[in-house]
């Protein structure tokens, strides 16, 4: 018999976050199917009743916290000594987690402290004959394997934006406090703080529903035989702030701003996608100026509708790999794309 | 006040990424298909823990850097001839398989099993490093399984940027959701820290550095220890490449202004 417990952190304002509602999705599907099997939730936070109340409808038969403001920040030592209390308290078999940068720091750690197993980027669970099953992907996005595993507790990091979430409703629960001692060896780091770009500057929007991908051919000798670098930052930077689009970026290109050329400054490797980058969700995606074959082509491997403007009609990045291909200059285009979104509004 | 440290970079071979790559059934599980024929490098994110650790040892007077790496013994040595040449470090070889579809937890523990067993090592000046994923099994585990066991509680995952202050304590930016760093303040080594991308170009190839490094290279490939992952308790369903290809339209001759519009109706759909 299964004791699954989804374990799961709440956002500074005391709230779950959606990728923590698509892992109780994926914790329901596994309990719905293993018979005899329990559902239980262990939250950690400054504060975490407001986050039980909002699952109260779920069909969790327990719960349990950990509260306190050291809890508050994203921190390996307290963040494992409190999900290690939570586990021992539920006597959980199987744990299911968001992948979250804050539990992905953590999780394998805390598997090792409790002698289980953890695998992260977890994309899909099932049940067959009574066997959890998982599936995630291996060498950066480029094949799927579905995996299974006998030693207990076994650890699941979900991957957010794979799954469902789930729409449990609100009520009261009732959580069973768990204490955890901390040491003055857990508080060696503080989290003194986070540094993003400006608002307006910010690039990198994970819930769009368009990424628009830029490849290195942004930077090269166009047709008049120049390189055109501020009428290039100035088309896409007017195309993301009239699409609301998130922004992707080769590897090459970013690599050309990290070697100290005055080339799109405004793009880090934060922006790159693909095999040593992200491999980020949207629902569409739109990629300009961008070559090269199947491995570079994995940063939109979880992109819904593909669209792809280039001048090479045979482009390995979109053949076969994009809905439509636009064969055309993409500074004409989105040039163009900037002045229909800005006379019709932003979408 | 400047600390000597000792690093410890964790870090692989890959097959090289712009291969093409293919599962196979062995006996043993899945693999690649001719996986011992397929060019390597160093993962890249393990390569930019070792460029950061070079750095921070050439800032830090008398600090020293090891590379333990955990691949098949003839693989480590060709992707060594190249690696070798970019910055000082010491390996510390392990003789085993670099698959992507290894355990974390086995590959962990030998890994922490082989720093444990460098002689002289100081936990006080311990700073483990690593790539925060591989490009193989890229399950962003093994670090983190490598830390409890050598008894590191302080970590930190997907690192951009390390300062050490003149207190000796350590600044951390480390990426978070939303294209955004979270920054935090550790007392001092010992720490772990999976790097990202940070913030260094790929050094340029040293022949001299190259040459000295050589001299430990080789010694310690010829006593690399035989490590075996059994994957003891993990079972393959299956392995395949996603079939997915698309019907792509190609779309010629069509003026920007009526591409554009296309677009844009798309966009707003």
């Amino acid at each position: 018999m299964e004791t699954i417990l989804v374990l799961a952190h709440t956002e500074n304002d005391g709230s779950l976050a959606k990728s923590a509602r698509e892992a109780l999705h994926a914790a329901a599907t596994l309990h719905k199917s293993l018979a005899d099997s329990k559902l239980l939730v262990g939250l950690i936070g400054e504060n975490i009743q407001a986050a039980a109340n909002s699952i109260a409808a779920s069909p969790v038969t327990k719960y349990f916290g950990v509260t306190g403001a050291e809890f508050c920040q994203s921190r390996y030592a307290t963040d494992a000594a409190a999900a290690e209390a939570v586990f021992k308290a539920a006597q959980a078999t199987v744990v299911v987690a968001p992948a979250t940068s804050r539990w992905a720091r953590v999780l394998p750690g805390v598997a090792q402290r409790l002698g289980g197993r953890a695998d992260t980027h977890v994309t899909g669970v099932a049940v067959a004959d009574g066997k959890i099953s998982v599936s995630r992907w291996y060498y950066r996005q480029r094949m799927e394997g579905v995996l299974t595993r006998t030693p207990r507790p076994w650890i699941l990091g979900i991957d957010p934006g794979s799954q469902t979430a789930c729409d449990c409703g609100a009520g009261t629960a009732t959580v069973e406090m768990v204490p955890v001692n901390l040491t003055d060896a857990n508080k060696r780091t503080t989290v003194v703080g986070i540094r993003e770009p400006k608002a307006d500057a910010q690039t990198i929007r994970p819930d769009a529903q368009l990424l628009f991908v830029t490849g290195a051919g942004w930077t090269k000798k166009q047709a008049d035989g120049q390189t055109h670098l501020p009428e290039a930052e100035k088309l896409i930077l007017g195309f993301l702030k009239a699409s609301r689009a998130s922004l992707g970026s080769s590897k090459s290109l970013v690599d050309l701003g990290g070697e100290g050329q005055a080339v799109l400054p405004f793009l880090s490797h934060l922006n790159q996608v693909g095999q040593t980058g992200a491999t980020p969700r949207h629902a569409k995606g739109l990629s300009t100026c961008c070559h090269g074959e199947e491995p570079h082509t994995v940063g939109w491997r979880f992109i819904g509708e593909r669209r792809a403007i280039s001048l090479d009609p045979n482009c390995g990045w979109a053949r076969g790999k994009a809905d439509v291909l636009y064969v055309a200059d993409a500074f004409a285009v989105i040039a163009k794309v900037n002045e229909l979104l800005a006379a019709g509004g932003t979408p | 006040m400047s600390t000597a440290y000792q690093i410890v970079v964790c870090g692989s071979i890959v097959p090289d990424p712009l291969q093409t790559l293919e599962p196979v059934a062995s006996p043993t599980g899945p693999a690649l298909k001719n996986e011992m024929m397929l060019p390597a490098v160093l993962d890249p994110w393990a390569g930019h823990a070792l460029y950061e650790a070079a750095n921070l040892a050439k800032n830090q007077p008398g600090s020293k850097v090891w590379l333990v790496s955990l691949g098949p013994k003839a693989k480590l040595q060709q992707v060594m001839m190249t690696v070798a040449q970019k910055v000082p470090f010491e390996l510390v070889a392990l003789d085993g398989s670099a698959s992507g579809f290894t355990d974390a937890t086995e590959t962990a523990a030998a890994l922490a099993d082989a720093i444990a067993a460098i002689p002289g090592l100081d936990k006080s000046k311990l700073l483990v490093f690593g790539g925060w994923e591989s490009a193989s099994r890229g399950a962003g585990a093994t670090l983190q399984i490598v830390g409890e066991r050598l008894g590191i509680v302080d970590q930190f995952q997907g690192v951009d940027q390390l300062t050490v202050n003149a207190d000796g304590s350590l600044e951390i930016l480390e990426r978070i959701e939303g294209g955004k760093h979270q920054v935090s303040k550790c007392a001092g080594a010992p720490a772990l820290l999976g790097w990202a991308t940070g913030n260094l170009p790929e050094p340029k190839n040293n022949p001299q550095v190259g040459m000295v490094n050589m001299r430990t290279v080789m010694p310690a490939l010829q006593k690399a220890k035989p490590t075996k992952l059994a994957g003891e308790g993990l079972s393959f369903a299956s392995v395949a490449l996603p079939k997915q290809l698309r019907e792509t339209q190609i779309v010629k001759d069509k003026s920007p202004d009526g591409i554009a519009k296309e677009i844009v109706e798309w966009i707003k759909k």
